[in-house]
């Protein structure tokens, strides 16, 4: 195939995920108007930042004036997993020149993975696969930014947002992501040992009770999960 | 303009995890590390989401029934553990959410 229809393909792959962050990008734009960002400064984020996810949790973080230091301590744990993406696809990056791999890490995210991980694993590594990547990498990106502008437009053209209690959309979404991820035990001890540290260090200055609260959630799941495979090594836990 | 350094740290921080392994091909990560990676999600966003239910405010408990974002937040549990859809959660969440506030009169209408 030519890089031409590599990258027509790539686009047309991505087309259902496409359809998946449209929501999140418009109540990302909605909710950062509520917040206090201008127009600018929320297109900004989605075009420098491009993590959802971190995005959300860093307006929600700003609504409870948080410091800007534990923002960015939590950006860099809800965005380690990234790290994980980068390991798996590393393999076909290698022979990459130096530009396209600072391109396509700056768009390795969780939605670009899903998609190129499978081609690979379909396709193994084709020459000329960066193409697809980008075709994939680059039109989610597009669809991103474009849906967060649409969210700050909404939000100005309606009056009041701020007081509807639209943030209820981020609590929604996160629900939505960890109790599908709540089916063995460590799991389960993990968001419960979290909550209730969270409960107990709400006082705790500059937010900084999401620190511990995150820390002592992956410690009791690790432990956990640890003894549980030395009583039953047979049973392997998945996550 | 501290959201413009903010944005900036964001990016800065969000880049180099995503850019780590293309740089150093031979890095490799210890079990323990791997395994805590997969308690992420869940201990960070539990953490946002458990006040956030109880204590709309970040201020005051609220363990009423005119806490519309504990009783949706409540629905949207059982929506996610029944349907495990992710829009399916947040739309049906929304739902009870604005119509429990629109019952309550909490809506600037």
């Amino acid at each position: 195939m030519t890089r031409q229809q590599l990258f027509s393909r790539g686009i047309r792959d991505s087309f259902a995920m496409a359809v998946g962050i449209l929501p999140f990008g418009l109540i990302f734009g909605t909710l950062a108007g509520a917040a206090g960002l201008t127009l600018w400064q929320a297109v900004g984020m989605s075009l420098l930042v491009y993590a959802g996810s971190a995005q959300l949790i860093a307006l929600s973080l700003l609504g409870t004036g948080a410091s800007v230091l534990v923002i960015l301590l939590t950006t860099f744990i809800v965005n380690l997993r990234h790290v994980l993406y980068s390991a798996t696809l590393q393999p076909y990056v290698g022979r990459l020149p130096q530009h396209w791999r600072l391109l396509l890490a700056f768009w390795l995210t969780d939605e670009t993975f899903a998609v190129v991980q499978r081609f690979y694993l379909l396709h193994g590594d084709k020459p000329l696969a960066q193409w697809y990547w980008l075709g994939v990498a680059s039109s989610l990106y597009a669809c991103w930014v474009g849906s967060s502008l649409a969210g700050v437009l909404f939000g100005q053209a309606v009056p009041d947002l701020a007081s509807w209690g639209l943030e209820f959309a981020m609590l929604a979404t996160f629900i939505g992501i960890v109790v599908p991820l709540l089916r063995n035990r460590p799991q389960i001890a993990a968001a419960l040992a979290a909550g209730a540290v969270a409960l107990a260090t709400l006082h705790w200055p500059y937010k900084l009770g999401l620190m511990a609260a995150a820390f002592s959630g992956i410690a009791v799941g690790v432990l956990l999960e640890r003894r549980q495979t030395q009583q039953h090594p047979a049973r392997e836990l998945r996550s | 303009m501290s959201y413009g350094w903010l944005i900036l740290g964001m990016m800065a921080i969000t880049f180099a995890l995503r850019y780590s392994l293309f740089a150093w091909p031979n890095l490799k990560f210890p079990p323990l590390v791997r395994q805590g990676l997969h308690y992420v999600p869940t201990a960070v966003l539990t953490a946002i989401v458990v006040p956030g239910m109880l204590l709309p405010d970040g201020q005051h408990w609220a363990l009423t029934l005119d806490n519309a974002y504990l009783l949706a937040g409540l629905a949207a549990i059982a929506i996610a553990a029944t349907t495990r859809h992710l829009l399916a959660t947040i739309g049906g969440g929304m739902l009870v959410f604005f119509g429990l506030r629109w019952l309550l009169g909490q809506l600037p209408l």
